[in-house]
């Protein structure tokens, strides 16, 4: 427990200092939100619309990006050999660096959320309702996203295939994310429904994550 | 003969070999029966000649999702057991599969257009196909972008189990969603709703289709193999040539590395 423990503080350590990347990802969060007016117009009722879906794609993306620094920078340094040789299961430790990384990437962006949220015209209940998916939902993207992130680390260059072989996994994350908070804003359908369909996604992740990524590192590193 | 002894790959040469012949022999005549029942098959009341679009729709639709079920089983055959032709038949699967699953949408978005009135719709069931067609992609990059044989297969093999979790997604899509799609007739609970003259037909060209499958299978694992032959020769022979010329004169030597630098 305190092997998972130290790894966790480690782990968020470098995230958030120097060439840890981890508050990148809501720059990045950030610039694709300020982008969206300039592509679909600054019309503040049709941003308001379609708010839900940016800052649903623009936390998908943000999460991708900085998903593949999960093994790679142990990788490159040989600290994750170490961690596979230890004797903490892999599938822990794997679980462990996830949460540790959704601590240090993810929940930055659902703070973040409120802010973007009043770029986009969204009033209280809307931004209320998107940060509280988006709480719901990021960790499904961070544990099926692992899976991609361990199959890369193996691979040189894999930071692109990662992202082919991921976004097909997050789709219903998002189908779900959006459905949620579309239907606690406008919708004459039920919030509940889709929210709890969101959460069992994050539920069975946590669950499928860790052994996928821990089998895919321990076949691929030899 | 069992399955065990068919883990030497060059028993499986040459048992598939003599194989091979009949089961595209069979392929062929079950396929000639199928079109001709299908072509004979009476017009839907509604959908007209159409509906004849269903007899090649269906089939690659249901292989879609058989090919990605063959190769979870063959994942588990290299995650599990180490079976050495697992890895074979998982990566020989994909192309095929992702064949059927093109067919699948290409026809799927033909028949749509004179039924539906669109090509495209972000339907369920039809989404769903989609984002297996990607993870087909997905999975053929995944094993050409490793070098080595036997690591991309146990990547590939991890993440065909994971996609696995979207076979039964697409199958229940069109009972979850209930949109543009029409739910299940032929395989549901209580028996098929369609009627015999479209069914008979249905099954024959399934059953062929099938038949298809196993056909290319064997012809694709049987190349896969002598694929990896030709490449351990030849990096056996590019062993060889590098050990004689470390063998031989060291001044030779030097002009070489001083060639490649």
């Amino acid at each position: 427990m305190t092997a998972l423990a130290a790894l966790i503080r480690r782990d968020i350590k470098i995230a958030l200092r120097v060439g840890g990347g981890a508050l990148i990802g809501v720059l990045f969060f950030l610039t694709v939100v300020v982008l969206m007016p300039f592509a679909v117009g600054p019309d503040l009722a049709q941003l308001s619309r379609l708010g839900p879906a940016i800052l649903w794609l623009g936390a998908l993306l943000a999460s991708l990006l900085t998903l593949d620094r999960l093994f790679m920078a142990d990788h490159e340094d040989g600290s994750l050999d170490l961690i596979t040789m230890s004797r903490t299961p892999l599938e822990l430790a794997c679980a462990a660096k996830a949460l540790a990384h959704w601590l240090a990437a993810g929940l930055p962006l659902i703070v973040a959320t409120p802010v973007l949220g009043l770029l986009l015209n969204l009033d209280m209940v809307a931004t209320g309702a998107v940060a509280l998916t988006l709480l719901a939902g990021t960790p499904a993207l961070t544990f099926t996203g692992m899976i991609g992130a361990a199959l890369a680390v193996t691979l040189h260059r894999g930071g692109l295939l990662m992202a082919v072989l991921v976004l097909p996994l997050s789709i219903p994350v998002l189908i779900f994310g959006v459905a949620a908070s579309q239907a606690a804003i406008t919708g004459p359908s039920s919030f509940g429904a889709p929210f709890s369909i969101l959460c069992a996604l994050s539920l069975v992740s946590l669950v499928i994550g860790p052994f996928a990524a821990a089998a895919s590192l321990k076949h691929g590193l030899d | 003969m069992s399955l065990i002894d068919l883990a030497n790959p060059t028993r499986f040469l040459a048992l598939s070999a003599r194989v091979l012949p009949w089961l595209a022999a069979a392929t062929i005549i079950l396929l000639t029966i199928g079109l001709y029942q299908s072509a004979l098959a009476p017009d839907d009341y509604q959908q007209g000649a159409t509906v004849k679009i269903m007899f090649i729709h269906v089939p690659n639709a249901w292989l879609s999702m058989f090919v990605w079920g063959v190769m979870s089983v063959a994942s588990l055959g290299t995650l599990v057991w180490r079976h050495p032709l697992a890895d074979v038949a998982a990566k020989a699967a994909a192309p095929i599969g992702a064949s059927f699953t093109f067919l699948a949408l290409l026809t799927g978005s033909l028949w749509g257009r004179p039924m539906w009135g669109t090509y495209w719709e972000w339907d369920a069931r039809l989404t769903s196909v989609l984002i297996l067609f990607l993870m087909y992609l997905g999975l053929m990059a995944l094993w050409r972008a490793v070098e080595d044989p036997s690591r991309a297969a146990r990547a590939a093999a991890v993440l065909t189990l994971v996609g696995a979790l979207n076979l039964p997604i697409i199958k229940f899509s069109v009972d979850w969603w209930n949109t543009l799609h029409q739910p299940a007739s032929v395989m549901r609970m209580g028996g098929s709703t369609l009627d015999k003259a479209f069914l008979v037909p249905l099954l024959v060209m399934a059953v062929a289709f099938t038949l298809l499958f196993v056909t290319l299978h064997v012809a694709a694992m049987r190349n896969e193999i002598l694929r990896r032959r030709v490449r351990s020769l030849q990096m056996m022979q590019a062993s060889r040539v590098a050990f004689s010329s470390e063998a031989g004169s060291g001044s030779r030597q030097e002009n070489a590395s001083k060639g490649v630098a």
